[in-house]
C-alpha cells in the first residue's frame, strides 16, 4: 500500500497547487507545527504565519503563508490561504518587503493582541528565512 | 423629406457610432472570457470555504453560544443591503436589473417597517439609489482604479461589514449581485451573509472531525473570512456578467445601427432618383415647349 495522499492549496484567485503523490505535509497550525501523513484523523484547523512544507517524491516544496484553514479529511489535505508564495520563487527583496510590512504592523500600537501576536510571528517566521 | 446632405451626414454618423459599439464589443468579448476563466478559478475556493464552515456547523454542540456571525443577534430590526454593481454604463441591463431587485427588497423591509441601510459598492448603483434611497447610503464604495477583480478589494468591503456589525450597526446583511449563467442570461441574486443560512444543505459527509483548537476559535477565526470570500465571489460573478452584458448590448447596438444604414441608404438613393426624374422632366417639357 502506497503511503502518499493527496493536496491541494488553494487561494481565493486560482487553485495555487495540486499534488497527489504526497507522502507528508507539515504546516503552521495555530497551535504549533503539525506534520500530516497518510490516514491522519480528519482535521480542521487554522494557520498562523509560517512555512509549508510539502515532502513528495517528485521533490520537497516549500511555501510561506500567512493565513489560511487546513481541512483533512479521507486522504484528501486542502488548504485554503489567501496569501501564499512558493520560497523558491521569492527572492531576497520579496522577502525584505514582507519584512518590512510585517515589522511595520507589528510596531502600531493601536492594535489588539491577537493581531499583534500574528504581526510578531510573520516577522519571526521571515527573519529565519533572511 | 431630408434634403442630400443631411441624409449623407446621417449615414455617416451612424456608421462611426457602429464602429464604436462594434469596438466595444470586441474588447468585452475578450475581457469575458478573462472574467469568466478568473470567475471559475475562484470558484474552489468558496466551495471548499462553504464546506468547511457547513462541517464546522454542523459538529457545534452548543448552538447557543454560536457566534453571532452564523447565529445572528436574535433580531432582525437593522438591514444592511449592500449592492454591487458595475463603475461603467453601456452594459445593457446590467446595472438596473440588480438596482430593480434590490429595490424591491427595498420596498419590502420598509413596508415591514424596518431599519434599512444601503452600501453601495460601483459607482453605477449609487449614482441610481441616491435619488429614490440617498439619505440610507451609508457608505459608498467604488474600485475604479482596480484593473481586476482581486481578493483585497473585497476583503476590504468584507472588513467593513464586519466591523459595523461588531458595533451593531445592523442586524441582516444581504448582497446584491448579478450570477453570470452565461452571455445573454445573468440573474440578479440576493444573498443573505449574516447571519449564515445555511438551512437546506446538508452536509456531505457524516464524518466527525478534529478541531484544533476547538470550534467556536476556528468558528470565530473563519466567518469573517468567509464575509470576504462570499463578497469576492460576488464580485467575480460580476465582473463576468457585466462583460457578457455589455457584450450582447454592443452586439444589438451594431446590429440595429446596420439595419440603420440600410434604411437611410434606401432612402438617399431613392431621394437621388427622384431628383434626378425631376430635372430630366424639366429638360424635356422645356425642350417640347421650343
Amino acid at each position: 500500500m502506497s503511503e502518499e495522499f493527496k493536496v491541494e492549496i488553494v487561494n481565493p484567485e486560482k487553485s495555487f497547487l495540486v499534488k497527489d503523490d504526497v507522502s507528508e505535509v507539515v504546516v503552521p497550525a495555530f497551535e504549533g507545527e503539525m506534520g500530516i501523513l497518510k490516514d491522519h484523523i480528519s482535521i480542521i484547523s487554522f494557520l498562523k504565519p509560517g512555512i509549508i512544507k510539502i515532502l513528495s517524491k517528485s521533490g520537497d516544496e516549500n511555501f510561506y503563508v500567512e493565513d489560511g484553514i487546513v481541512e483533512f479529511k479521507n486522504n484528501n489535505l486542502s488548504i485554503l490561504t489567501s496569501t501564499i508564495f512558493n520560497l523558491s520563487d521569492m527572492d531576497k527583496s520579496k522577502q525584505q518587503d514582507l519584512l518590512k510590512q510585517a515589522e511595520e504592523e507589528a510596531n502600531k500600537t493601536d492594535i489588539n493582541d491577537q493581531s499583534k501576536y500574528l504581526a510578531d510571528q510573520k516577522v519571526e517566521v521571515l527573519k529565519t528565512l533572511n | 423629406m431630408a434634403s442630400l446632405d443631411d441624409l449623407k451626414k446621417r449615414i455617416t454618423s451612424v456608421k462611426s457610432t457602429q464602429k464604436i459599439t462594434k469596438a466595444m464589443k470586441m474588447v468585452a468579448a475578450a475581457k469575458l472570457r478573462r472574467a469568466q476563466e478568473s470567475a471559475e478559478k475562484g470558484r474552489p475556493y468558496s466551495e471548499k470555504m462553504n464546506n468547511v464552515i457547513l462541517n464546522l456547523s454542523n459538529g457545534i454542540s452548543d448552538k447557543e453560544n454560536a457566534p453571532k456571525l452564523l447565529s445572528g443577534t436574535g433580531q432582525e430590526k437593522t438591514h444592511l443591503c449592500v449592492v454591487m454593481t458595475s463603475d461603467r454604463g453601456l452594459c445593457g441591463g446590467f446595472n438596473s436589473n440588480i438596482i430593480k431587485k434590490a429595490k424591491s427588497y427595498f420596498a419590502k423591509i420598509l413596508d415591514e417597517g424596518k431599519e434599512l441601510k444601503i452600501i453601495t459598492v460601483g459607482s453605477k448603483g449609487n449614482d441610481q439609489l441616491k435619488r429614490v434611497y440617498g439619505d440610507k447610503i451609508i457608505e459608498n464604495i467604488s474600485f475604479k482604479e482596480s484593473k481586476n477583480v482581486n481578493y483585497f478589494d473585497a476583503d476590504k468591503v468584507g472588513k467593513m461589514v464586519i466591523e459595523k456589525f461588531e458595533v451593531g450597526e445592523f442586524d441582516v446583511c444581504t448582497i446584491f449581485y448579478n450570477q453570470f449563467k452565461n452571455v445573454i442570461t445573468q440573474i440578479p441574486q440576493a444573498q443573505q451573509i449574516i447571519p449564515l443560512n445555511n438551512e437546506g444543505e446538508e452536509s456531505s459527509s457524516e464524518e466527525s472531525y478534529e478541531f484544533e483548537p476547538d470550534e467556536d476559535e476556528i468558528l470565530s477565526n473563519l466567518l469573517p473570512k468567509n464575509i470576504s470570500t462570499q463578497i469576492f465571489k460576488a464580485m467575480l460573478e460580476n465582473s463576468a456578467s457585466e462583460q457578457g452584458s455589455r457584450m450582447s448590448a454592443m452586439d444589438n447596438a451594431t446590429r440595429n445601427a446596420g439595419e440603420m444604414v440600410d434604411k437611410l441608404t434606401i432612402e438617399y438613393n431613392r431621394s437621388r432618383q427622384a431628383a434626378i426624374t425631376k430635372e430630366l422632366i424639366e429638360i424635356i417639357s422645356g425642350a417640347e415647349s421650343l
